[in-house]
C-alpha cells in the first residue's frame, strides 16, 4: 500500500467561548490516498467544516487546534509557521467553499483573480498565466474560456461561478482539495454536471478530494470512502458501498433509513428521535447514546474504535453484525 | 373528483421597477433594462379536496411564485385562483383565511421579538377563531398537535432549533384552520434526521385534518414521498402533470426524465452504486427565454418544430382525460408510447 498523501491523527479543534469550551472536532483520524475521494458526511454542527478548515490551518480565535497531527506529503502542518503554511495553501492543498459569491472578488475579473492565484506560488508571465487559466476553465467545463477571463463574477451563473472556484483550486495541481458543500447552493441538474466533472478531474490529475456534505446521496455518488461525523467525531468510516449496504453505527443506519428515497411513498419515515446535542454540554461517553435505540449503561463510556478489514466504527452495540458473511 | 382549488390561466409578470429618471433615460435611448420576467405563464391546475399536489422544478422555475399566487400573497397579473368556488383575492387583496402558508426558512418567517405563543395566537384572535382570554389554551392545543411542549409558548424564536421553529410555523398556519396549506420548501433548511421528523408530522396532520396541500420542493425524493400528484415546472410553465408514481416512473417530458436522472441516488443493493445522468447546459434567463419550447436548447429530442412552436399541455398518449396525465411536449410519444 502506498503512503497516504494526507494523514490526520487524533485532531482536536476546540473553541474557547465565553459560554464554555466547544469541542467542535474531538479526536478525528483518517488517511487519504492519492486520487482518492473521501466523503465527509454529517449534520450541521457535527464538525465536518471545522475539520476541513483545521486541515488547512484556517481556524481563527477563539478556536485553536489543541491536539493532533495533520501530515501532508510527510510534512506536519499543525506546527508550521503561518508564512510556510501560506506557501503550501493553494499549491499543495486548496479549498473550495460552499458559496462562490463570497469567495470570488467582485471587483476583479476572473482572469485577474486567476493570475493572482498563479503568481502567489509561481512567477509566470501574463500571457503564460492567462493561457494556464483558460486551460483550467476549459477543463472544468466553461465554454469560450479565453473570452470569459475578462468577465466579472456577477456575469456568471451560480454553477459557472462554482466551476471558476474549482478551476482556481486546481491551478497548481494540489495533492489535496478540501471541498466544503460545493454543490449545496446549486440546482440538481448543475450539481450533477459538477459532480461528474470532479470525479473525472480527480481521476485525471491524481488529486485527492475531501468532499464535505450533509447529503448522503450526493457524496455516495462521488466518494470512494465515507466518513460519518457526529458531535465532533468520526463515528464510522469505510468504503462507500459497504457502509451504505451494511452500516454498523446506529447513527449511520438511522441516517440512511430516514431518507425518503429508502422508504415507501406515503409511509412514515424512520426517524432519529431528538436533536443533535449542544457541543457545550455533551453527554459523557457515546454522544449519540441519548438518541439511540440500542443504548445500554455501557454507553456512558466512550466507545473505542473497532477496526475490521477496511472499515471502522465507534459503537458498543453495532448494527447487523450477524448478517456478516455472505454465503 | 371535482376540483377544490382551481387555478385558472394564472400568470405573473415582474417588471423592472424603473425610477422616473430611468424611464426618461430609456426614452432617450440609454441602456436601461426594460424587459420583464414572466415568472408564471398561463398556468391552469386543479387540486382536489384532501389531495397533496407536489410542485417541483429548479430555482427560478416559478414554483414559489405560483405558491404565493395560490396563497393569495401575490396578486396574479392575469387569471384567477378560487378555493371551493370562492376567489382567493378580490381587488388585489387576500380575501380568505382558508389558505395558509408554511415557508422555507423558519428563522425568517417568525418574528424574533414576539413570543412564539403570541405569534401562533395573533391570526386566530384577529379572525375570531378564539378570544384573547381563550388564546392560551387554543395555542396549547396546537402546540401539542405539532409535537411541542405547550409551556414553550412563552419563549422567543431564538430559543428553538430549526426543526422546532418549523413546527411552530406549522402550528401558526394550522391554527387558522385552513382548508388549503401551501408548503414552500418546508424541509429544505433542515438536517436529514430532523427532515424526517417534519415530513412524518406533515403526513400525519394532512391526513388527520383532511388538508388540501400544495407541496413545493426542489427535492424530488421528498415530493415523491408526500404527494399524490405532481406538477413539474420549467421557466414559469407546467411541463408535466400526473400521479406521482407515474410521472416519476415513466416521465413523458424529456425535462422530467432528465431531472430525475440527475438526482444523486442511494442505491443499496449490488456492489456498484447507480450512476446518474446530467442535463446539458443551464436554465436560460427568464428575461429572454428561447422561442418555441423553452426546453429545446437542452433537449435531446428537439427537432426544428420545437424551436418554432410552443407545445401546449395535452393528455399523455393513450390517456383520455386531460387531467389524469398531461404533458407539454411535441415528442412525448418517444418517451411514453401509450
Amino acid at each position: 500500500m502506498t503512503d497516504p498523501v494526507l494523514s490526520v491523527r487524533d485532531l482536536r479543534t476546540h473553541f474557547f467561548t465565553r459560554a464554555g469550551v466547544v469541542k467542535a472536532v474531538d479526536g478525528v483520524s483518517f488517511d487519504l490516498a492519492a486520487g482518492e475521494i473521501l466523503g465527509l458526511v454529517g449534520e450541521s454542527g457535527s464538525g465536518k467544516t471545522v475539520t476541513g478548515f483545521s486541515i488547512l490551518g484556517l481556524i481563527d480565535a477563539p478556536g485553536r487546534i489543541v491536539e493532533g497531527s495533520v501530515m501532508l506529503n510527510g510534512t506536519e502542518l499543525t506546527s508550521l509557521p503561518e508564512a510556510q503554511l501560506r506557501a503550501r495553501r493553494g499549491r499543495d492543498i486548496s479549498m473550495v467553499f460552499q458559496d462562490p459569491i463570497a469567495t470570488l472578488n467582485p471587483m476583479l475579473t476572473i482572469g485577474q483573480q486567476m493570475r493572482l492565484a498563479i503568481n502567489a506560488h509561481e512567477k509566470l508571465g501574463r500571457r503564460a498565466a492567462e493561457a494556464r487559466a483558460a486551460e483550467l476553465l476549459t477543463q472544468v467545463g466553461i465554454p469560450s474560456a479565453e473570452a470569459r477571463l475578462r468577465s466579472y463574477p456577477h456575469e456568471f451563473s451560480g454553477g459557472m461561478r462554482q466551476r471558476v472556484a474549482i478551476a482556481i483550486a486546481l491551478l497548481h495541481r494540489p495533492s489535496v482539495i478540501v471541498a466544503d458543500e460545493p454543490t449545496t447552493a446549486l440546482d440538481v441538474s448543475i450539481q450533477a454536471q459538477i459532480l461528474y466533472q470532479m470525479r473525472d478531474l480527480a481521476a485525471q490529475t491524481g488529486t485527492a478530494l475531501i468532499w464535505i456534505s450533509h447529503d448522503l446521496a450526493v457524496v455516495s455518488s462521488l466518494a470512494t470512502r465515507l466518513a460519518v461525523m457526529y458531535a465532533g467525531r468520526i463515528v464510522e468510516q469505510g468504503p462507500t458501498a459497504t457502509l451504505l449496504r451494511d452500516p454498523r453505527h446506529p447513527y449511520t443506519a438511522g441516517l440512511i433509513a430516514s431518507l425518503p428515497a429508502t422508504s415507501k411513498p406515503g409511509e412514515p419515515l424512520a426517524q432519529i428521535p431528538g436533536t443533535t446535542p449542544s457541543l457545550l454540554s455533551l453527554p459523557p461517553g457515546c454522544p449519540f447514546a441519548p438518541r439511540c435505540a440500542r443504548q445500554t449503561p455501557a454507553c456512558t463510556e466512550e466507545p473505542a474504535l473497532t477496526i475490521e478489514a477496511d472499515r471502522g466504527w465507534r459503537c458498543f452495540h453495532p448494527v447487523g453484525q450477524m448478517h456478516e458473511e455472505p454465503a | 373528483m371535482t376540483a377544490f382549488v382551481k387555478i385558472d390561466g394564472v400568470s405573473r409578470v415582474f417588471g423592472p421597477n424603473l425610477t422616473t429618471g430611468e424611464k426618461i433615460a430609456a426614452k432617450l435611448g440609454a441602456r436601461v433594462e426594460t424587459r420583464s420576467v414572466h415568472a408564471v405563464s398561463d398556468v391552469s391546475l386543479e387540486v382536489r379536496k384532501g389531495e397533496t399536489l407536489g410542485l417541483v422544478g429548479e430555482s427560478g422555475c416559478g414554483k414559489s411564485t405560483l405558491g404565493r399566487l395560490i396563497a393569495g400573497i401575490l396578486p396574479p397579473s392575469s387569471g384567477r385562483v378560487t378555493i371551493d368556488g370562492v376567489p382567493v383575492m378580490t381587488h388585489g387583496v387576500k380575501a380568505t383565511t382558508r389558505v395558509q402558508t408554511v415557508f422555507q426558512d423558519p428563522f425568517a418567517s417568525l418574528d424574533p421579538r414576539m413570543k412564539v405563543g403570541d405569534t401562533v395566537a395573533e391570526g386566530p384572535i384577529t379572525h375570531g377563531l378564539t378570544t384573547r382570554a381563550d388564546a392560551a389554551s387554543y395555542v396549547a392545543e396546537w402546540f401539542r398537535k405539532v409535537g411541542l411542549d405547550p409551556v414553550w409558548a412563552d419563549r422567543y424564536p431564538h430559543q428553538f432549533s430549526g426543526g422546532q421553529r418549523q413546527r411552530i410555523a406549522i402550528a401558526r398556519a394550522l391554527a387558522m384552520k385552513p382548508d388549503v396549506l401551501i408548503c414552500d420548501e418546508p424541509v429544505a433548511s433542515l438536517d436529514v434526521s430532523i427532515q424526517a421528523q417534519i415530513i412524518n408530522l406533515f403526513l400525519e396532520l394532512t391526513r388527520d385534518l383532511n388538508l388540501t396541500t400544495v407541496f413545493i420542493s426542489h427535492d424530488l425524493s421528498v415530493v415523491r414521498h408526500v404527494s399524490d400528484r405532481v406538477a413539474v415546472m420549467y421557466l414559469g410553465r407546467i411541463v408535466e402533470l400526473g400521479p406521482v408514481a407515474e410521472v416519476f416512473g415513466t416521465p413523458a417530458h424529456p425535462y422530467t426524465d432528465a431531472l430525475i436522472g440527475s438526482v444523486p441516488k442511494l442505491v443499496l443493493d449490488g456492489d456498484e452504486l447507480v450512476r446518474f445522468e446530467t442535463i446539458k447546459g443551464e436554465v436560460p434567463s427568464p428575461l429572454s427565454p428561447p422561442a418555441g419550447c423553452f426546453f429545446h436548447p437542452r433537449c435531446a429530442l428537439a427537432t426544428p418544430e420545437c424551436s418554432r412552436d410552443m407545445p401546449l399541455m395535452r393528455p399523455v398518449a393513450g390517456r383520455a382525460e386531460a387531467d389524469t396525465r398531461a404533458v407539454a411536449c411535441h415528442h412525448s410519444e418517444q418517451l411514453v408510447p401509450g
